[in-house]
Parts: structure tokens; sequence; C-alpha cells
């Protein structure tokens, strides 16, 4: 239980601001410090063995950039690429990577004590990628950990950048070689 | 006015000097690398005069530098250095080679002054009170006592290091005289240089005009040395005398018409000269007068980037002008492509501006290997290759460090010592090779021993001990790359020089940085081969774009050979699955690039009609691909900044309309052709 005594200066701390999007019906929310844009979907350059969900790449300005299908990713049904698809920008863990989604909806202010801990479910999102749900109205926000999320993606990212010494029994012979 | 100079030429130290401080400590330690590499080439027993004069200049440039930023450190040492090589010049002293290692340690010590003035030293103050001793010693005339650098390792046989003071070895005082012509007794140097391990000669000043006197440490027996000797001197010319090691003889000093004689011709001794040190390098005068200037880097990159953006601007307007046509806008198209040559002469000139040669990477090698060599009492030839190789010079700061880790890798635990060596049959001297070329674009840098290698049993135990998954069946080119694991070492022996298992790693590491990749080859007791590669950064090539299905590729130009028409019949299997494709006489392999990429085909026919041979270290292979569609520059963009590797894709570029296209790494698809 957290505590609830909050003071007029912790209140402001308190307060984190979310991009929050669709995907069919599902509403998400991730941190706004991560997004650089919003662009539209234009088809990227297809990479070879990709895992479905790696549509490719596209030139952002002079800069190759992978776009991730967040549709595919969470194994949506109805995966339409229309005028109003909506490709969010994101710059994380030293990356710039774009995200598909279905629409983009407001930038909400949370408080950190309204977000709750999510339960464990059966589902394609991994644990630690969730940090929370928030109630809004009657609809349910799912806040989303985005590094965590894009170490998942498969595109060689690493949470920590800097190598740490693995343990002795970590196989170390699957090298990206 | 007047009175404003006269303040300023009276108190110089309210002027601010350090503006011009990183010029003098780039020049100052330009100087004293250049000291190291002359004193390193140096011929101890004929000492010539050019060299000698260009040692005395570097020491005297950054003494005067020193002294006008009032570094008192710096001034006093190089003051010492310089009083030794102006009497050295001069010849009024005589040379030996203890004074290389003085001046050696001289330089370094000024080096980590000028460094703790830069405020880039850590450690504690160099103390340069007992080197400016023995300096001013040598420089009176007194013949030093031998300073063997420390020895790390225990030495389990006697080695031929001259410098060891090693029980067994004698101290001898040669004097050979009287003779009719002093010249006489070079011969006898040269005869005792010759032999190996017979132990070190130098020179002493001479007690009188026919005679030569030399101070000789050997494990010889003196009957040995005189019936050697009377090759080439009657024995009654010449005298051996027993001394002491710690003794220091003082002599008086010389004047210049006998010294005359101390020097021995270049023919005597060239050609003859069985010592350590190279030839006698020509042409190595300071050039002092080079016309350079002093640019910062960030200003070069932006000339780069915008030089590269120019680039794809052109391509750009290139491409929105093919639908024109040629007849009714010839001025604009001629323009079009003066500005297409133009922009290309520009990129070449200013991407050779962060290029720099290999040697400067090479250079800093024979002096870190004949240290440690000397160390680990080890007998090695350092051997360079393609030192004009350029590469950017971002990349050479980076890459120095792995390889200096790769060479005192083969140092250390690929040469055998001397003695093991012989009982091989393998020549005493191992050597060591550091080669740089340019292939494809990327740059291929190679070390190389001929040490012990590599032993597979060996990596394998260590792997299975360290709880690596590892089976018997690996290909050796597997079992190598173990090495690279962290916390790897199959070295028996910690040494403050390597065994701790954290340089591979690491190496791999840096390596993977640069998106360069690193091989190991090996034969066990033959030694090691290492390759690394590295891509050329800022790579604005010539590419051929090509098509599959939808999508467009891009090939380096430079890797294709030819491209013909293909029909089915020419065409052949091997294998049931492999394809081959008959070009003349020689059969080579057939890459489908719709199959390795997985291409989607939508409309069917118009397919894959045409074959481009491409080349790769010097193995050939056919792509199998729809059209040939143009030859254009491209912007070589890095896939893997925010992506990762991909398998056979060099890079991306963005082409004239704005979409990305893949570049393909010609390399990788000849060697997954050909195993």
């Amino acid at each position: 239980m957290n505590s609830t005594a909050v003071t007029d200066n912790t209140l402001a701390l308190d307060l984190k601001e979310y991009l929050t999007f669709k995907l069919e019906s599902e509403e998400y929310g991730i941190d706004i410090l991560l997004v650089q844009e919003i662009r539209g979907y234009e088809p990227p350059t297809r990479i070879a063995h990709a895992p479905d969900f790696i549509k490719g790449v596209v030139n952002l300005r002079g800069i190759i950039v992978p776009v991730v299908d967040m549709r595919i990713k969470f194994n949506c049904s109805a995966v339409v690429y229309d005028p109003s698809t909506v490709v969010i920008i994101l710059n994380i863990c030293n990356r710039t990577i774009g995200i598909v989604v279905d629409s983009v909806s407001d930038v909400m202010e949370l408080r950190t004590d309204a977000i709750k801990a999510a339960p464990e479910f059966d589902t394609v999102i991994s644990q630690e990628a969730i940090t929370g749900l928030v109630s809004l109205d009657s609809r349910m926000l799912i806040l989303l950990d985005m590094a965590h999320l894009v170490t998942s993606f498969d595109l060689g990212v690493e949470v920590e950048p800097l190598l740490a010494l693995q343990s002795p029994d970590a196989n170390l012979l699957s090298l990206p070689y | 006015m007047a009175q404003a100079h006269q303040d300023e030429s009276v108190s110089v130290g309210d002027f601010d000097l350090s503006q011009f401080h990183e010029i003098f400590f780039e020049e100052a330690r330009e100087n004293l690398d250049l000291m190291e590499k002359l004193l390193i080439t140096f011929n101890p027993v004929s000492p010539d005069d050019e060299t000698l004069n260009g040692i005395f200049r570097c020491a005297h440039s950054v003494k005067g530098g020193a002294a006008t930023f009032g570094f008192s450190d710096v001034v006093a040492l190089t003051h010492q250095m310089e009083s030794l090589l102006d009497r050295l010049r001069r010849h009024e002293i005589p040379f030996n080679a203890a004074m290389i290692e003085v001046l050696l340690e001289s330089a370094d010590i000024s080096r980590a002054f000028l460094a703790r003035h830069e405020g880039v030293y850590e450690g504690a103050l160099p103390d340069a009170s007992d080197l400016i001793r023995r300096l001013a010693a040598m420089t009176a005339g007194q013949v030093p006592e031998f300073q063997a650098p420390e020895i790390i390792q225990e030495l389990a046989q006697v080695m031929p290091s001259p410098v060891l003071p090693v029980a067994g070895v004698r101290s001898l005082l040669l004097s050979i005289g009287p003779l009719a012509r002093l010249t006489d007794a070079d011969e006898v140097i040269a005869l005792f240089l010759d032999i190996p391990d017979l132990g070190s000669i130098a020179e002493l000043a001479p007690p009188d005009a026919q005679t030569r006197l030399f101070a000789v440490t050997t494990t010889s027996s003196n009957e040995d040395l005189l019936d050697l000797f009377s090759f080439h001197v009657a024995k009654e010319h010449i005298a051996i005398m027993d001394s002491a090691p710690a003794e220091v003889v003082d002599f008086p000093v010389m004047s210049a018409p006998e010294s005359e004689t101390l020097v021995v011709t270049e023919e005597d001794v060239a050609g003859k000269n069985g010592s350590k040190r190279s030839e006698k390098p020509h042409n190595l005068a300071v050039n002092t007068e080079a016309q350079t200037l002093r640019v910062s880097i960030s200003k070069v990159d932006q000339l780069i980037n915008l030089v590269g953006e120019l680039v794809i601007t052109q391509a750009m307007m290139a491409q929105n002008t093919q639908s024109l046509a040629p007849e009714l806008h010839q001025k604009f198209l001629t323009g079009l492509a003066d500005l297409e040559r133009n922009t290309r002469d520009l990129q070449e000139s200013v991407m050779s501006i962060r290029m720099i040669p290999m040697s400067v990477v090479f250079s800093r090698f024979p002096r870190m290997l004949r240290d440690l060599a000397i160390r680990l009492g080890k007998n090695v030839d350092f051997v360079t290759q393609g030192e004009s190789t350029e590469l950017d010079k971002g990349l050479v700061e980076k890459i120095i460090d792995p390889l200096t880790h790769l060479v005192r890798n083969s140092c250390d635990h690929g040469i055998e010592l001397p003695a093991e060596r012989l009982r091989l049959g393998k020549p005493e001297k191992g050597t060591i090779s550091l080669s740089a070329m340019h292939q494809g674009g990327s740059i291929l840098i190679e070390v190389r021993d001929d040490g012990r290698g590599m032993s597979r049993q060996k990596i394998l135990a260590k792997a299975r001990e360290n709880g690596l998954d590892v089976s018997d069946q690996m290909p050796d080119a597997a079992v190598w790359q173990l090495i690279f694991a962290p916390g790897f070492s199959t070295s028996e022996v910690v040494t403050d020089i390597s065994g701790r298992g954290v340089g591979m790693d690491v190496v791999k590491r840096n390596i993977s940085a640069l998106n360069g990749t690193v091989e190991i080859d090996s034969v066990e007791g033959h030694g090691l081969r290492i390759s690394v590669r590295l891509p050329l950064t800022l790579a604005i090539m010539d590419g051929m774009s090509v098509s599959v299905g939808d999508e467009v590729y891009i090939l380096p130009l430079s890797s294709v050979v030819e491209s013909f028409q293909v029909d089915d019949r020419s065409v052949s299997t091997i294998g049931q699955s492999a394809q081959l494709v008959k070009v003349r006489e020689e059969y080579m392999p057939v890459v489908d690039l719709e199959a390795l990429f997985q291409i989607p085909r939508f409309e069917l026919g118009g397919d894959r009609k045409i074959m481009v041979v491409i080349e790769s270290s010097g193995s050939r292979v056919a792509l199998l691909v729809d059209e040939l569609l143009g030859q254009q520059q491209v912007v070589v963009k890095n896939l893997e900044s925010n992506y990762r590797k991909v398998n056979h894709i060099s890079g991306a570029t963005i082409l004239g309309d704005g979409k990305v296209a893949l570049i393909l790494d010609t390399g990788s698809l000849v060697r997954r052709a050909r195993h």
C-alpha cells in the first residue's frame, strides 16, 4: 500500500504524461518523453527473415528506422493500412524506432497512485512490459513499459547498453554471428 | 602604446599562453614519437650522423617549447638529453648501446611529464632525478653499468638477450691493437655481432691512437673468442682482460682528430650487421617545414555530412529528370552531368581528408614489441605490410587497443621461447606480422604469428570448465570463436600482460562496435592468424541497382564483374538443390535472391532473367535477378544503429524517390555459396 500523504510539492512529482493510442478496441499509454514524432504510415522496405511484426525500415529524414506493427505483435484480428494509420516514432534505448498503431488519442496526465498493478494473465504481452492499468471512466488504459517491450522486438537492443559479464553458466555460444 | 608594449615584455606571466598549449603538446608528442622511432632503428655500432642530428633536433624542439611555457621538469630532462646528444653528434664521446635505453626512458618520462601538464596523466609523479644523473654521467663520458629491464616471468632457459646479467655471462675488456689501420677492427666487431647469442660488444674510448677498446659481455671462454677474432686480426694484437661488471671506468675526453677513427664506415658494417635493429632507414630527416594545417575534427565531419547530403540531392535531381526529353533540355541535362562529376570529385577529396594511413597505427608496435620481447626473453621479428592503406581517423583511434591486445597476445602466448623454438625445428626468431589492405568496401587487418597456435583440446576443455555447451564435433572455426567468451583464458600463467581472460571478449566487443568482424584461423604448432574486417565508414560508393520482384537491391559496383541474360539451359543443378551456371569455361554457383530473401512475387513471367557475376576474396558467384535498373552513387547508411545486423546485407541507402534500398554484402553472399 502506497502512502497516501501527499503534499503540494510532491503532487507535481507524482504526475506523468502519457501518449495514448488504440489498437482495435484496446487502449494503451506510453511515456510521452519517449515520443519523438507522429507520422502517417508509408510502406517500409521489407527485410528478409524478420519476424512478421517487423514490417521493415523507412527513411526518416536520412536515418534508417525500423517499423514495428503493434497490431501484429499483439495479435489483433484486423490489421489495416489506410490513411488514418499512424506511426509513432520513439527514441528509446539509444535507438529510433517506429510503431504502427490504429490511431492516436490524447496526451494524458496521470497520477502515479492512479496506476494499479496488473494481475497476471496469459497473453502475448509479457508481465514486465506492463507498467500498470488505469481506469478512465469506463475504459481501461494499459500502460506499457516500452523499454522492456522493445527488447522483446528482437531488434538487437539490450536494456543495459553496457554488456555486463555474464554468469559462467550462461550459454554464450549464441553470438549474433 | 609604448607603455603597454613595455609592460608586455616585462611581465610575460600575464600574457595568456594557454591557448598555445594544445599545439605545443601535439608537436611535442610528435617530436618524442619521432625520437623514439629514430632510437629504435638506430645502428649502435655505427651511429650515423643524420639520425643523431635528427634525434638531437627532436630533443631540442621539445626543450625549447617546454621552456616557453615554463614546464621546468621537462626542460631539465630534455636539457640533459640535449647535452648528451650534442656531444654524441659532435663525436666528442663514443657511443654505446646503453645510451639508447637511457634516451628511450627519458623520452617516456618526458611524455609522462607533458601528460601531467596537459592534465591527462594519472599516476604517481614520475621521478627523473636518477635519469638525469645517468644522463649527466654518460655525457661526462662514463660508461654505465647495464640497467636490465625487469623480468616478470621466470626464465627457464638461458636467454640470448644481451641486456640481462645472467650467471655465466662474463664482462671483459677487449683491446685490439696496435693496429696499422684502426678500421681492421671493424671486421672483428661485425663477426662478433654476426654470431647469435655470443654476447654484446660496445666500444669504449681508446687508450691510445693505435688501439681500440671494447666492453664485452659473453658466455664464451677467452680462448674461443681469441680463435674467433684471429680470423681478422693477429692474435698478438688482441688482449682480453676481465672486468667487473659494476666498474665504472673514467675516460679522458676525446679530442676531435682521434675520435674520427672511431667512426666505422657504413659500407663495412652494412650487410654484416646481425643485430636486431633493422637497416639504417634513409631520409628520416625530420620534416619540420611540412605544409600542414591543424583542423578540428568536428569541422571536417560537418563538411563530410554536407557533401553526403549534396550527393543525395544530386541523385534525386538526376532521377527526377529521367523523364525529360534530352533534345528539349540539352543544356540543362549537360549542366546536370557536370554537376554529377563535380560532386563526385568533391566527395572524393573530402573523404580523403579524414583518411590517414595505417602506418600511424603500426608505428607504435615496434617499440612496444621490443620492450615486451625483452621482458619475456623472446626473440621476435616484427613485420608490417600495407602501411599506406588508409582508413578513417575515427576508426584508427578505436582499432589501436584491440590490435595492441592481439599483438601482445601473439608475443606472450603465441611465440615460444627461443630454445623451445629451436627444439621444435623452428627458426629461433619468431615472426609477428601486421598487415592491412582494402577489400571491397572494407579494410582487412591481419595479425599473424608463427608461434604455437591454438590447441583445440585445451579450448574445448576450458569451455566445458566454464560451463559452455560445446561438442567435440564443432568445426574448428567455431572452436576458435570460443576464446571470445568473457573470462576465457587457457593460459596457465597470469602475467600482467595477458592471461586474466578479460582481453579477447573486449577485443571482440570493440570490433563489433565498429561494425567489424573477427575471424581466427590456427594450426596447432604452426601459428595463428586473426583477421579483422572493418567497413570503411562514410562510404559513398558506386552502386548497381537490381530488381527482384518489387524490391530493389544495391550491389557495390566494385564487386560486380559482369552480367548477362540467362535461359534455363545454361543453369544446371547439382545434388538436386544447388544451382550452377556455366560462364565461358567456368562453372560458378548461382545465388537465387528471390529464394534467399523470400521475396514475394505477384506476377508470373518477366522474372529472373539476368545473372550478375560478383567477386569477393577471389571467388565468384552469380546472382539471379530480374532486371538491372541502373548505376548510381549511393550514400551508405548504417542499418545497425537502429536495427540489427541482417544476413547478407551490409547497409542501406536512400534512393532518389526517398525509399530505402538494402545494400547486399557481396562477401557474405560469396562465402555462403562457396561454404
